[in-house]
Order: C-alpha cells, then structure tokens, then sequence
C-alpha cells in the first residue's frame, strides 16, 4: 500500500505559495497550510482600522487561498519570538527595516517545527529563484534550507528545477519533472499556471503583505526606538505606528493624531495607556501622546492637536489633556500655524 | 451532544488575524459538539472566521452585528 505523503505549505496569501502548494496537491500529497503572525502583516489591520476602507473587502488571503485550495490553515502567532529576527537580523536589513531573509528562515524553521510535531513529512514554499533582491536569491535558497534545519526536506515547487533535487523528489514522494523552473522577476509564468489551474482571482502577486517594507513605516519604528533608546517593542507599539499622523516635536515626546474617525475610535482604546489630548471647543482629532512631557510640552501639544481640528484658525482653542488615570485638564491655546510645524517633526 | 458545554472567547481591542488565531487555540481546548461564541470589535472577524469555520471543519451558528461589536456561535467539528 503506497503511504500518502503530507506536506505542509507556508501559505502568504499571495499567488506563489498557493500555486506551489497546487502543484503539490495534484501529485496526490496531502497539503496543510501555515501562515505565520509576526504582528508587521499588512492583512486586514489598516482596513479594519480606517473608517474610509470600513466598505473594502476584508477578507484575509492566506485564509481565502486556503479554501480556494481545499486544505486547512494553521495560523501561528509569532509575535514575541519574531522580535529577535526584527532586532537581531543575522543578514541585515532590505532596502527598510525588512530582515526578509532572517525572516524567511525563520519562518522555514517554525514550519519544520509543526512539521514534526504534526508528523508530516516535507515542508514547501512558494519561492521563484530572483523573484525577491533579498530573499528569493538563488545564493539564498540553500542559506534559507540549511539554516533552518529544513535542508532536503524543503521543496520549492515553482523553481524546482534550478535546484538539486530534495528528499521528497529522490524518494519519488513526488514527480521532478511535474516541477518547474521558473525564474526571475516575470510574474508571466505565474500567470499561466494560474490560468491552467483555473485561479482566476487571486491577491497581489508577490511581496506587498509586510509593513517593514513600507518607508514610511520603518521610520517609525527607527524613530521608536531612538526615543527608547532600546531595540525593542510590543505588539500595541507595532499597531499603532499603522494608524495616524506622527510628530515629534521634542526629544522627550511623540504625538499621534489621529487622521480620520475610524483611526480615532481605534485610538480611543489607548486611553488608559497614554496621555491623551483632544479639542473641547472645536471638532479636532483625538490625539495620544507617547513620552515625559514637561507642562509646556503639553502646552506645545495642544497648540499642535490645535492646528490640525476645526479651529485651526481660530484665536483660542479649547483643549483637553487627559491622563492615563483619568485625571483631566483645560488648555486654552492658540493653534500653531502650518508653518510652525518645522518637516522634520514629522516622522 | 448530550456533553455539549457553551465557552466564550472575549476578541475586543484585537485585529483580525488575532481574533482568528484565538478562536483557533480556543477550539484545540474544546470537544466536537461544544459551542463557542467569540465576540470582537474588528468586523474582519465576520469573513474570517466563517472562513477558518469552513476549511476546519466547524459550523457558524449565529452571526450578530452591533454598531460597534461583532459577534459569532460556532460549534466545533470532529
């Protein structure tokens, strides 16, 4: 009796890893997916947060390709231990504050984890060789097999063909010549193979799905944690460099103003966590302030949570400043003009 | 079914996929036939974990949409 294989999937949500897991499931393996948490994953947190994307779709892809695919997906929640791949990075940093191959071999490690808690027998990824400058390099494919653990067990469908063969392609758990050989940054193959398979819809085609590559973010997360004087973070930390303006007008303290009702009301859960301002005599947004401000700095604050509401051109602006235990005060300000808002207080 | 037993997982505050991943170590705890009622402020929930219910074998009961909070019955498969 021939014994039916299992293979677990890293499944992103995006089209590679669901069409490698494909090719694997018409071979007759029996396929799972994981899809790793590490807190930076775009999926669904800005959408949730924004009242202007509140009518957008907000499905979750990793979630969405798994019941395209018909498999099961075991989402893991990686947060704490994924601080030492963002702080640590053995390979350094992309082109933001992306440690895209750390993170790649981390997430091949874990994967191999739940693969022999779980019994399974291979481990397969959606990786073309020179899709990504980082990671997806064929220089980092045998780095990414090796310092995982994973080595021969690790199976990248798409590109197979450019590789040495793996265990599972050796012992004929699947067929080598079923493989393929793409390569590249051309998504064309992609698109074919998701056309044979009759994928018609699928989300963005590669990359895309982790805020560390976004700019503006990692300044945030740089500016963090040159104000803490620490690498290091938690998860409140991570959602709330996604919402907001921020603007460090001192050294000492950061403010987050909120740019929209939807990033106001996700901010208002904040409240018992940061000093929090808001306008009392004009429509203004919710504002948290992160640091030790000194009362002018307060004052400074207000004057700023001014500028940005309703009665930015008014002489005097009324403005509550509220501390984490409750206790409230009234600032009365004149709101800063635009101009005295120098750029580089802008993070 | 007899055993059934009726559990709640609290979600508020927590962005979609967290309420998803709780439900899902929340259910590992749980029996076939026991029901579970997540609650959270992140509308995601309402796709997702009808989603995760799906491909894992577990059925949604009940759905419910407040103006600021969400709520889902589901009962866990075998």
């Amino acid at each position: 009796m021939t014994i039916q294989r299992k293979a677990v999937a890293l499944i992103s949500g995006g089209l590679d890893s669901m069409l490698a897991a494909k090719v694997i499931m018409d071979q007759g393996v029996h396929v799972e997916g994981i899809n790793f948490y590490t807190g930076f994953c775009v999926e669904g947190h800005t959408h949730a947060i924004k009242k202007r994307d509140q009518e957008k779709q907000k499905r979750n892809n990793s979630l969405w390709v798994a019941e395209q695919l018909g498999i099961k997906l075991h989402i893991v929640d990686v947060i704490e231990e994924y601080k030492n791949v963002l702080i640590n990075p053995k390979y350094g940093y992309g082109a933001n504050m992306n440690p895209c191959l750390d993170c790649k071999v981390f997430m091949v490690t874990k994967a191999k984890q739940w693969m022999e808690e779980n019994a399974f027998d291979f481990i397969i990824t959606g990786e073309v060789i020179g899709q990504r400058p980082m990671s997806q390099r064929k220089a980092t494919m045998p780095i990414i097999s090796q310092q995982s653990g994973a080595d021969e067990l690790l199976l990248r469908p798409l590109c197979a063909k450019y590789l040495p063969p793996t265990l599972p392609e050796r012992e004929g758990w699947v067929d080598r010549e079923a493989l393929h050989d793409f390569t590249g940054r051309s998504r064309k193959p992609q698109i074919e193979l998701a056309a044979q398979f009759g994928f018609d819809e699928y989300a963005q085609p590669a990359g895309g799905c982790c805020f560390l590559t976004d700019e503006s973010y990692s300044k945030k997360l740089v500016d963090l944690w040159q104000s803490r004087g620490t690498k290091d973070y938690e998860l409140d930390d991570v959602m709330l460099l996604k919402v907001g303006r921020h603007i460090r007008p001192k050294a000492n303290f950061k403010m987050i103003v909120a740019r929209e009702d939807g990033e106001g009301r996700f901010m208002e859960g904040y409240k018992k966590m940061f000093i929090t301002l808001d306008c009392t005599s004009h429509g203004g947004p919710l504002t948290l302030l992160d640091g030790s401000p000194d009362a002018e700095d307060l004052y400074l604050a207000a004057q700023i949570v001014a500028r940005y509401g309703q009665g930015r051109d008014a002489e005097q602006v009324s403005v509550s400043v509220t501390l984490p235990d409750g206790t409230q005060e009234i600032l009365q300000v004149k709101p800063l003009a635009a101009a005295d808002i120098p750029p580089t207080w802008l993070i | 079914m007899a055993n059934m037993i009726q559990h709640s997982l609290d979600t508020r505050r927590l962005l979609c996929p967290l309420p998803v991943i709780r439900t899902q170590d929340k259910v590992k705890q749980l029996h076939a036939g026991d029901q579970l009622t997540v609650v959270g402020t992140d509308p995601g929930i309402m796709q997702d974990i009808p989603t995760w219910c799906r491909i894992n074998g577990h059925t949604v009961l009940e759905t419910l949409s407040g103006d600021r909070e969400y709520t889902i019955v589901l009962q866990v498969g075998e």
